[in-house]
């Protein structure tokens, strides 16, 4: 009996208030726009008993996730927020990578103090981090004082409500996600193994190629799922980074939600972002679980 | 060479392939290689004994090339290696934890090397081919490192670094993550090896019945020394110190004060109210000098009677008796409250055993069969 | 031991660079006396004073560290108990579809899991307010704790609950007397991480609160959205600092906890 409330209870949580709730975006996703409140039709009308049921199944189509190749505003809206997710994990794995190498490297009582640095960020406010941003990137921010100051440039740049912002704010808030995964396959390496590649003829960068690099690849594959499944479906970024040209999935969920008022078209889009979500969820999961059975 | 093959260190003509000159290695304020001098010589099978710590792990990696000497200077065939990193050295080196690739098959693990140097296709498949052959593995070499027992893991890491035909082996406790008996089998197999393929070999060991099974010479380290550097049987029956003595196998160690008496030899007198020992020595020591007599367990007769024409003889009581199986050992109580080993092999069954707990016995030693050690 | 290539310095220093000099640059600029952000013109803490006067921030905060506190600690309750389940459950039915519910939250974008169960609450007519965001924060944080305390609990030495069991203890004392103390630092590391999801949440908040319970996060969100100001700074900073102070003594206390547990142990080999 009390193993039975003990599974009960989160159970029921998770199917009442996670499971229902995306089958209720599932069945809106189908329904047809109205002007009423709710906005949209048909609603299950139980009271008409059986006859209700099969109204409200006859209502439903796919209409809205036709409207979304219709409008050329969703898939650009999917492919430009797929451009921007690859583009900024790459980065951050430029970044995150060098990083994560230096913090293996360097000696053993640096490390918890390095790991705390890269994890504190985390910590603070997600929105704060995004903040910041904006009084460097703005035309009269510090970034362009600085470039103006040392003489690179004549004239500011406008780097704000640009892509290149939200490629900066999603490497910046995504970091943390690139090194830590990183850094632990990095530093599971067994230092002899270098040591045996370099005794058997390998040079320093010969050992790296050879050895590091696939070494740390589920690592790094693991950083590059955790940086681009979020970056994805971002909207506080692109929101408060991005311009009016910075198309985002995410972003247009939101407008269409508060703005339009749209809920079944806003319901399509979650239920395809969703869809597109899986195919890296899937190889995430699979990644996960060989670097698992590896270490066994 | 040719005057004496077998024991090349005998010889001063001969060029050692290996020589430490005065070297010297700290890490900040410690020292792991004290002022340190050494030749091995070519087709040597060179053993570094000594607990942790003692610096002969420092020593192999200075070969490798993964350390550089503070001072002094290590020759490899007449030629400072000093400026030569790893990747260039004619030595390769058998890691403790192996350091196979993990991601790579065993095939792939042994042709490594061979692939940094450029050998052509054919002659690294047959190269790799033959290592597999010698080391017994042909039908793993496409298996990862994780899908093989610890032994056959052990042959790859041996097979890979023997690749390349090395002018010089190190090995840096190989057997030591093998259980007892597969070490017993595989030190052979380390000995065949090195006799078929005539490389230099220099293992590092902390087990001194490994060392001196498989080595044709041992060096004892302590604290950045070599304090001895000889053949097995001689650093067994002839240590030069107390140290070495109780490293290498069980001893006794006797305190006294040596006596040059009447003839060759020394009396010992080492305890109130008991006659002298009697004991040879090659080191001279003079009258009154504090000494130690070390004697080798299994060289110490016990019997219930005292003998004849022993040149020594004591008298104690069993404290302990440790049975080997093939082998007892008594441990023997004297008066003066010292305890000694003494060792007998067991001929007969442990149900004739001639002594049990608390007997009265006597133990006796030859004057030969211990050595005198001045302290 | 090993020296570090200028390589791994420069990236180093570069990296963690980029990671503060924003942070450092916000906290400096909220002691500016003039409106103007990226102009320097002299110390000064007014704007901390305006913040402090602002009832609205105030009020927003208010309600912020209520919704923490209330759906982090349930969060923990429940997160606890699924990962139990998870890791000691055995079989049981729709398992599978269980792990998938923890687990599937941890990478739903949060416009989505906002979206649904603001079409929840608006199905069956549940009015939005401080109520609705504490299930919406408890719902996706007792996913991470459920996975901090499963991770845990893997490591955990069966037999240490066996033996409880042998010498009398019923399943339920087990727990309390034996798993849980020992399992309590991943729990509080849990509990912190739930509350930090809350205090953080500006998305999921968005579609689950009412006109009446604007968070902290929903209010800032939509004054910057106008530009950078001072007040926001000067409310960044003191967010940040008590972040900082709350990692730095935890972390203290960890590394105390070790030394002296380092201590007991050396001196337990002694005697």
């Amino acid at each position: 009996m009390r193993r039975f409330f003990l599974i009960a209870i989160p159970y029921g949580w998770l199917l009442v208030l996670f499971l229902i709730p995306f089958v209720i975006v599932l069945k809106i996703s189908l329904s047809d726009t109205e002007l009423a409140i709710p906005p949209y039709t048909p609603t299950l009308d139980l009271s008409q008993g059986w006859s209700g049921i099969r109204e409200f199944f006859a209502g439903l189509d796919l209409e809205n996730f036709v409207w979304l190749t219709e409008d050329d505003l969703y898939w650009k809206a999917y492919l430009s927020s797929l451009w921007i997710a690859t583009i900024s994990t790459l980065l951050t794995l430029m970044i995150g990578y060098p990083m994560a190498y230096a913090m293996a490297r360097s000696p053993e009582q640096w490390r918890t103090t390095l790991m705390m640095l890269v994890i504190l960020p985390f910590w603070t406010s997600f929105l704060i981090r995004v903040y910041a941003w904006m009084g460097i990137l703005s035309q009269e921010g510090f970034l362009n004082q600085f470039l103006l100051w040392i003489g690179v440039i004549d004239t500011p740049l406008t780097i704000l409500n640009t892509n290149t912002a939200v490629y900066i704010g999603i490497v910046y808030t995504y970091l943390p996600f690139m090194i830590l995964p990183i850094y632990a396959a990095l530093d599971r390496l067994d230092g002899s193994l270098i040591e045996a590649a370099e005794d058997l003829g390998c040079s320093r960068l010969m050992a790296f190629w050879l050895v590091t690099l696939p070494l740390s690849r589920p690592g790094v594959i693991a950083g590059c799922f955790l940086v681009f499944i979020p970056a994805l479906g971002e909207f506080v970024i692109p929101s408060l980074l991005g311009g009016s040209g910075t198309l985002m999935i995410g972003k247009v969920l939101w407008e269409e939600f508060f703005s339009n008022r749209d809920w079944p078209v806003a319901s399509a889009v979650a239920v395809v972002l969703l869809l597109i979500l899986v195919i890296p969820i899937v190889l995430f999961q699979r990644n996960q679980q060989k670097q698992q059975e590896a270490e066994q | 060479m040719d005057a004496s093959p077998l024991a090349p260190w005998e010889d001063p003509r001969a060029q050692p392939l290996i020589r430490f000159r005065n070297v010297t290695k700290s890490f900040g304020a410690f020292t792991a290689i004290d002022d340190l001098s050494l030749d091995i010589f070519e087709k040597e099978f060179f053993a570094l004994l000594g607990p942790s710590g003692c610096g002969k792990t420092t020593m192999m990696r200075m070969l490798a090339g993964f350390e550089a000497p503070s001072s002094g200077v290590i020759e490899l065939a007449g030629q400072d290696i000093a400026p030569v990193p790893p990747n260039q050295r004619a030595v390769n080196m058998m890691f403790q934890s192996y350091a196979l690739f993990p991601h790579l098959s065993i095939w792939d693990n042994i042709a490594f090397g061979l692939k940094r140097d450029k050998m052509p296709k054919h002659d690294l498949n047959e190269r790799v081919e033959a290592m597999l052959k010698l080391t017994r593995l042909e039908q793993f070499a496409s298996r990862k490192p994780h899908q093989i027992s610890g032994g056959q893991r052990q042959r790859v890491a041996l097979a890979r670094s023997l690749a390349k035909a090395p002018k010089l082996l190190l090995l840096d406790e190989p057997l030591g993550a093998l259980d007892k008996k597969l070490r017993q089998d595989t030190q052979f197999e380390l000995m065949d090896i090195q006799e078929t393929t005539g490389t230099t070999f220099v293992i590092v060991t902390h087990d001194q019945e490994e060392a001196m099974t498989v080595a044709s010479r041992v060096a004892v380290m302590d604290h950045g020394r070599i304090i001895q550097a000889d053949t097995p049987d001689r650093i067994y029956e002839t240590p030069n110190s107390v140290y070495v003595a109780d490293f290498i196998g069980d001893v006794n160690i006797i305190q006294g004060k040596a006596n040059s008496g009447e003839g060759e030899g020394y009396r010992i007198f080492w305890s109130e109210g008991q006659p002298p020992l009697q004991a040879s020595s090659s080191t001279d020591l003079s009258t009154g000098q504090s000494c130690s007599l070390a004697i080798r367990p299994e060289k110490v007769a016990i019997s219930a009677e005292r003998p004849e024409e022993a040149a020594n003889a004591v008298q104690g009581k069993v404290l302990d008796i440790a049975y080997l199986g093939n082998l007892s050992t008594y441990h023997v109580e004297l008066p003066n409250g010292l305890v000694i080993k003494a060792q007998t092999a067991n001929t007969r069954r442990i149900s004739r055993r001639s002594f049990t707990w608390e007997d009265p016995v006597w133990l006796s030693w030859t004057a030969t069969a211990g050595v005198l050690l001045a302290n | 031991m090993t020296r570090l290539s200028w390589f791994n310095v420069v990236s180093l220093t570069l990296g963690f660079a980029f990671l503060y000099l924003p942070m450092v640059i916000l906290i400096l600029f909220s002691f500016n006396e003039s409106k103007l952000v990226t102009v320097w013109a002299g110390f000064s803490t007014k704007w901390y004073g305006e913040l402090l006067q602002n009832e609205a921030f105030l009020d927003a905060a208010w309600v912020t560290l209520r919704v923490a506190v209330f759906s982090s600690t349930i969060a923990t309750v429940l997160g606890t108990m699924a990962a139990y389940v998870l890791v000691r459950g055995g079989r049981f039915f729709g398992r599978t579809l269980f792990s998938g519910m923890i687990y599937a939250p941890l990478v739903m974008p949060e416009v989505i899991t906002g979206l649904s169960l603001l079409l929840l609450f608006i199905g069956i007519g549940l009015d939005r307010g401080i109520f609705t965001i504490v299930l919406a924060h408890t719902t996706f944080s007792m996913c991470y704790v459920s996975v901090v305390v499963s991770s845990r609990l893997v490591t955990f030495d069966r037999s240490l609950e066996e033996a409880a069991l042998d010498l009398g203890c019923s399943p339920a004392e087990a727990f309390r007397l034996v798993t849980l103390p020992i399992i309590a630092p991943a729990v509080i590391s849990g509990w912190l991480l739930a509350f930090t999801l809350s205090l953080d949440d500006l998305v999921i908040a968005s579609f689950t609160s009412g006109p009446s319970s604007t968070t902290l996060p929903i209010k800032i969100f939509s004054s910057v959205r106008l530009g950078v100001s001072p007040e926001i700074n000067a409310l960044s900073t003191l967010m940040i600092a008590i972040v900082a102070v709350g990692v730095i003594i935890a972390s203290l206390a960890t590394k105390r906890a070790a030394l002296q547990r380092q201590r007991e142990e050396r001196l337990a080999v002694q005697t």
